[in-house]
C-alpha cells in the first residue's frame, strides 16, 4: 500500500472519530483512498445502501428520481405529483430540462400539477379523485400525449391501486397513462426511483409510437435530461458524424420519441446510472446493444466520438474525423485561453449520476486535479468505473454527509468544490469556490463542444472570482 | 473568445434547424392545433372549465407543513431541524429554501424507508437523534414530521421520551416537536404548529415576574430585511423586544470566512423568558393561529395581531404598540412616515386606477391589498391558494372598506393556472407574485413584480425590509418603476418615450 493511500485512510478515520461507535463502523465502509488498479483491497467502498438516521445526507428519495429525473423532462406528458402539496413544490422546474414546446398547450414541462391530498384522501384513500383529476386534466390540456402519476409517500401507505385507475381512464381516453410506484421511502435514494421509471417506460411505453422509415444509423441518446441544453449540444455532434437520433431519453423528449426507442441500432448512454435499465431492457427484448459515452471536455469528447463511430461503417468513422478535425482548433483555443488561469487546481466533487466520473477528464484537460469525488446515490458499478478515473490517494465518497464535506474541505483545501445547492452556501460561507454540478449553477450546456467553452468559462469565474479576496476571515 | 451559453446558443441557426429535424420523431401536433387550442385557453368558455376543477391543482402557490416546521426551528439559538420521516423531503426543504435566500440551511431527516412503514420509526428516531446530536452538537433539536410518519401514526412524544429513557441524548436536551402532516394545511400552518411546539417545550409551566418586554413573532416571514426592521423600530421605540423565531441570522449571515452552522437564533434563555412578557405582538395572523391562541390560554398573555404593511397598518402597529407599552411613537418613526406619504403622493399618478392581480400566502395578500389601496390602485384577482374562509371573509372585508377595493374577487383555494385564466379574460396591469408568477407574465405578458415566497429568480429582494414606513417604500419602489419600466417598453419608439416621468 501506497503512502498516498495510507495518508488518506488515516484522514478518513481521524474525520469519523466523532461518530457515534454504530454509525462510525458504518460510514467508515462509504469513504477509501483511491487506488486507481484496482489491487487495495480496503479502497473499495460499500455503495447504495441505506442512509443512516441523522447524520444529514445529501440524498433524496425515489420520487426524485423518478419524477425530477426521468419522467419530468418528457415535456408532452401531464405529469402529476400524486399525493400531499410539497414533493411536486420543491422539484417544480428546478433541473432546467430544456424543451422546446408551448407549455399548457402541447408541453408540461415547466408545470406543477399535484393532487394535492387532503386528510380526507389519506382516510378514505385517493383513486377516485385521481380518476376524477386525469379526466380533468385531459379536459384542459386535450393535447398531453400521456399522464403520467407520480406516487407520493402516503399513495403506498394507505394501499391505493393507482394501476387500476390508469388502466381503466386510459381505456375511456385513450392516452398512456403511466403509474408510477415511486414513493419515497422506497430504496435509499434517488436510484430506486429511477430504476421504478425505467420499467415503467418499459412497460406502458416503449415498442409504441410512430417511425415513419429506420436506418443503419440509428442512435437513442439515453441518459441526458438537456439541462441547460445537455442533449442538444450531445445532438449536434452525433448528427454531424451522420447519425440519426431518433429518441431523447428524457431530455426534450415525448411520449413518441420513448415509444420508438425500441427501433434504434445502438443505445448511446450517458449517464449510465440512471438509465441503464432501459439499455438492458432493450438490449434483452429487441436485441439493441448500448455503449456509454463521454461528452464532458474535448479528450473524452474525441475518444467517445471514436468510439460510437467504431460501431458503424466506415462512413461514420470519416465523418467523426471530420468532425474532430474540424472542433480540435476551437477546443484548443479554449485550452489556451483558460487552462493558465486554472493549472493545478485542485477539485474536490460530490454529486450524482454520471458527474463524480464523467467531468474528471474536462477539468483535466483545464490542467486541474480532481482529488476527491463521491456519489450521492451510485451503486458499486458506478465505483468501479470511477476508481481508475482517478489518481492514487484521492478520497471516495458514498452518501456523504454535511459533516464529512466540510471535514474533508479543511484537510484537502481544494481550490474549488463542485456538488449541489444544499452545499453551495455553505462553501460560499467558507469562502470556497464552488460550483453547482447538478444545475450547472443556471448556465449550461457543459456537453459537447458547445458545452466546453461554457464549462471552462465557468470553472475560471468560479476559481478566480476577485468576490473571494473580499471576504475579510477571523483571526 | 466569445462564450454563448445557453441564453443565446440555441438561438443559433444550426440549433434552430436541429430543432426542426427532431420533430420527425416527436410526433408533435399541427401548429394550426397547437394555436388554436392556445387561443382557447383564452376564452371565457376555458375558464369556466378551469374554474370546474375540483381533484387537481395546477401551479398552485403553496408548500406543505414540514416546510414552515424546519424554517420555524431554525430560528432559536443552537436548534436543528429534525424531521421524521423519509429522506427526500428533508432534501427539498434545504434546496427550497437555499434557492430562495441564497444560504445554507441545515436540517435533519431520520431516513425513514419500507421496514419503518411496516415497524415504525422508532429506531430511526433513535439513531437519528443519537447521530444528530454527536455530529452537530445543537442546544435544541425540534422535531417535525413528514406525510409518512403522519401516515404510519408515529408517536412522537413517546419516540422522545424513549430516547431520553435510553440515554442516546442528555435527558435535559431540549427537545420540542410537533406534528406537521403535509395533507393538511400548507406551510404557514406547519410553522405555526412548530412554534407552538417549542414555546410549550420552552416553557414547561415555568412562569415568573413580568419582564416587561414585548414578544415579537414575524410568521412565515422569509423577508430578512423585515427582521433587523422589527429590531430597528423595538429600538427607536424603546422597547425590549423578544423575536420568537428570529431566523434573520440563520438566512442572512455576514461572510467571514467560516461557516457557521447555528448563526443565530432567538437566544434560549430570552425565548424561556417569553412567557413573562407584557404582550406577544404577531405580524402575521395565519402563520400564528395557533400559536397566538396557545400563549392567551397557556401563558395568560395578552396577544395583538398587527401586520405592519402598508401605511394603515402600520399606524395601527405603531398605535397599539403605544398604548400597549405607553411609550409614545417618536418623531424619527413620524419622519419616516412623512417621508415615505410624500413618495406615495408622488408617485401616485402611476399606480392610481391601476389593475392589479395578487397571488401568495395570506398575510403577505392582505397587506399589498391595503397598500395598493392607499395608492388609488385596484386590487382585481386576489389568489390565495392556501387561503381559509376567515381569510376569505377579510380580504373581502378590506376590498369592502375602499371604493378602490370595489372590481376585486378574492379566490381562496384556487391556482396559478385558475389566475392565468382570469388574467385573459379579465386582465390587468400589473400582477404580485413569487417567482413562478413568471410563467404567467411570460403567457399573458402582465409585468410581475415579484413579492412573497419563493423568489428564486431575482437576488436580494428578500434582504429589503417590506414592513413598516421604510418597507412601504420599498415596495412603493418596486410598484411604480414597474409599472414605469412597463410604460417604457409600451412606448418604445414612439414619442411617448418620455425622459421624466
Amino acid at each position: 500500500m501506497s503512502t498516498k493511500i495510507k495518508d488518506t485512510q488515516k484522514m478518513i478515520e481521524e474525520v469519523l472519530s466523532v461518530y457515534p461507535e454504530k454509525s462510525k463502523k458504518e460510514r467508515a465502509k462509504h469513504l477509501a483512498a483511491n487506488d486507481p488498479t484496482g489491487q487495495c483491497s480496503t479502497c473499495q467502498v460499500k455503495a447504495n445502501v441505506k442512509s443512516r438516521p441523522g447524520v444529514m445526507t445529501v440524498r433524496g428519495c425515489a420520487y426524485a428520481g423518478a419524477k425530477g429525473v426521468v419522467w419530468g423532462p418528457v415535456k408532452d406528458q401531464i405529469t402529476i405529483s400524486h399525493g400531499p402539496i410539497g414533493c411536486g413544490q420543491y422539484s417544480w422546474w428546478s433541473r432546467r430540462n430544456y424543451y422546446n414546446g408551448r407549455t399548457g398547450i402541447d408541453a408540461f414541462g415547466t408545470m406543477h400539477i399535484t393532487t394535492d391530498f387532503q386528510e380526507k384522501n389519506i382516510v378514505y384513500g385517493g383513486d377516485k379523485g385521481l380518476d376524477a383529476a386525469i379526466k380533468e386534466l385531459h379536459g384542459l390540456f386535450p393535447l398531453g400525449r400521456g399522464i403520467g402519476i407520480l406516487s407520493e409517500c402516503p399513495v403506498g401507505l394507505i394501499g391505493d391501486d393507482i394501476e387500476a385507475v390508469s388502466k381503466r381512464v386510459a381505456k375511456e381516453i385513450n392516452i398512456p397513462i403511466v403509474p408510477v410506484r415511486c414513493e419515497g421511502f422506497r430504496g435509499v435514494s434517488q436510484s430506486l426511483g429511477h430504476h421504478i421509471a425505467n420499467d415503467t417506460i418499459k412497460d406502458y411505453v416503449l415498442g409504441k409510437g410512430t417511425l415513419e422509415k429506420t436506418t443503419p444509423y440509428d442512435v437513442n441518446l439515453i441518459g441526458d435530461y438537456n439541462i441547460g441544453g445537455d442533449a442538444w449540444a450531445s445532438r449536434k455532434i452525433l448528427e454531424e458524424m451522420g447519425l440519426r437520433v431518433i429518441a431523447q431519453y428524457t431530455g426534450d423528449s415525448t411520449i413518441n420519441e420513448i415509444g420508438i426507442a425500441s427501433k434504434a441500432r445502438l443505445n448511446l448512454i450517458h449517464c449510465y446510472r440512471s438509465m441503464n435499465y432501459i439499455c438492458r431492457t432493450m438490449e434483452e427484448n429487441y436485441g439493441i446493444p448500448w455503449m456509454e459515452f463521454n461528452f464532458f471536455g474535448p479528450t473524452k469528447t474525441f475518444d467517445s466520438i471514436r468510439k460510437i463511430a467504431a460501431r458503424f461503417d466506415e462512413k461514420i468513422r470519416q465523418n467523426a474525423e471530420a468532425v474532430i478535425a474540424r472542433y480540435a482548433p476551437l477546443m484548443n483555443k479554449v485550452v489556451e485561453q483558460y487552462r493558465p488561469k486554472l493549472e493545478g487546481k485542485k477539485v474536490m466533487l460530490y454529486v450524482g449520476g454520471l458527474r463524480p466520473r464523467h467531468t474528471i477528464g474536462a477539468y483535466e484537460d483545464l490542467g486541474m486535479e480532481v482529488v476527491a469525488s463521491g456519489y450521492e446515490f451510485g451503486h458499486n458499478d458506478d465505483y468501479k468505473r470511477t476508481y481508475p478515473e482517478l489518481k492514487e490517494g484521492a478520497v471516495i465518497m458514498d452518501d456523504a454527509t454535511l459533516y464529512e464535506l466540510e471535514e474533508f474541505t479543511r484537510r484537502l483545501k481544494p481550490d474549488m468544490v463542485g456538488s449541489g445547492i444544499k452545499e453551495k452556501y455553505s462553501y460560499h460561507k467558507l469562502g470556497v469556490p464552488f460550483r453547482q454540478m447538478h444545475s450547472w449553477d443556471y448556465s449550461g450546456p457543459y456537453h459537447g463542444f458547445d458545452g466546453f467553452p461554457v464549462f471552462a468559462r465557468d470553472m475560471d469565474m468560479t476559481v478566480n472570482s476577485p468576490t473571494w479576496g473580499l471576504i475579510r476571515r477571523k483571526k | 473568445m466569445k462564450i454563448r451559453d445557453h441564453s443565446e446558443l440555441f438561438k443559433q441557426q444550426d440549433y434552430q434547424e436541429q430543432f426542426e429535424r427532431k420533430k420527425e420523431f416527436e410526433n408533435p401536433w399541427p401548429a394550426g392545433k397547437v394555436k388554436e387550442i392556445s387561443e382557447w385557453t383564452k376564452t371565457e368558455e376555458y375558464k369556466e372549465l378551469n374554474f370546474k376543477r375540483e381533484n387537481i391543482k395546477i401551479n398552485p402557490a403553496k408548500a406543505c407543513q414540514p416546510l414552515g416546521a424546519v424554517f420555524c426551528a431554525s430560528g432559536f439559538e443552537g436548534s436543528m431541524p429534525f424531521v421524521q420521516g423519509a429522506q427526500g423531503c428533508v432534501a427539498y426543504f434545504r434546496s427550497h429554501l437555499s434557492r430562495h435566500f441564497k444560504e445554507p440551511f441545515a436540517a435533519i431527516s431520520t431516513s425513514m424507508t419500507e421496514d419503518a412503514a411496516v415497524f415504525g420509526g422508532l429506531n430511526n428516531m433513535l439513531e437519528g437523534l443519537e447521530n444528530a446530536y454527536a455530529l452537530y452538537k445543537p442546544k435544541m433539536i425540534a422535531v417535525s414530521t413528514t406525510c409518512m410518519a403522519e401516515v404510519i401514526g408515529d408517536d412522537l412524544n413517546a419516540y422522545i421520551k424513549t430516547a431520553k429513557e435510553k440515554g442516546v441524548v442528555p435527558h435535559d436536551l431540549l427537545i420540542p416537536f410537533a406534528n406537521t402532516p403535509s395533507f393538511v394545511g400548507s406551510h404557514i400552518v406547519g410553522y405555526d404548529n412548530m412554534l407552538k411546539g417549542i414555546l410549550k417545550a420552552l416553557w414547561a409551566g415555568k412562569k415568573g415576574e413580568s419582564n416587561g418586554k414585548i414578544n415579537i413573532i414575524p410568521g412565515f416571514d422569509t423577508y430578512t430585511g423585515n427582521y433587523h426592521e422589527i429590531k430597528r423600530l423595538m429600538r427607536l421605540m424603546g422597547i425590549e423586544a423578544t423575536v420568537l423565531a428570529d431566523v434573520s441570522d440563520t438566512f442572512d449571515s455576514p461572510n467571514t470566512g467560516e461557516y457557521k452552522l447555528y448563526p443565530g437564533g432567538t437566544p434560549l434563555p430570552d425565548a424561556m423568558d417569553g412567557v413573562n412578557a407584557l404582550a406577544t405582538v404577531a405580524l402575521q395572523k395565519y402563520s400564528t393561529v395557533k400559536t397566538t391562541d396557545h400563549i392567551q390560554k397557556e401563558w395568560g398573555q395578552k396577544t395583538l395581531t398587527l401586520s405592519p404593511i402598508g401605511i394603515r397598518n402600520t399606524d395601527a402597529f405603531f398605535a397599539e404598540l403605544s398604548r400597549l407599552t405607553g411609550k409614545p411613537v417618536p418623531s424619527a418613526v413620524e419622519a419616516e412616515r412623512g417621508r415615505v406619504v410624500d413618495a406615495m403622493v408622488d408617485s401616485h399618478p402611476y399606480v392610481h386606477g391601476k389593475r392589479f392581480a395578487l397571488v401568495g400566502d395570506p398575510d403577505i395578500l392582505l397587506g399589498m391589498m391595503s397598500l395598493i389601496m392607499e395608492m388609488g390602485g385596484e386590487p382585481v384577482h386576489i389568489v390565495c391558494t392556501n387561503g381559509d374562509k376567515h381569510f376569505e371573509a377579510e380580504a373581502n372585508e378590506l376590498l369592502a372598506s375602499s371604493p378602490f377595493g370595489a372590481h376585486g374577487t378574492v379566490y381562496i383555494g384556487k391556482d396559478m393556472w385558475h389566475l392565468r385564466s382570469l388574467l385573459f379574460t379579465d386582465p390587468v396591469d400589473i400582477l404580485i407574485g413569487n417567482s413562478y408568477a413568471k410563467f404567467l407574465t411570460q403567457d399573458t405578458g402582465t409585468p410581475l413584480v415579484r413579492i412573497g415566497f419563493p423568489l428564486f429568480d431575482r437576488h436580494h429582494l428578500h434582504r429589503q425590509p417590506i414592513i413598516g414606513y421604510q418597507g412601504a417604500l420599498n415596495l412603493v419602489t418596486l410598484l411604480v418603476n414597474t409599472v414605469l419600466d412597463e410604460l417604457d417598453r409600451k412606448t418604445e419608439g414612439s414619442a411617448s418615450f418620455d425622459v421624466i416621468r
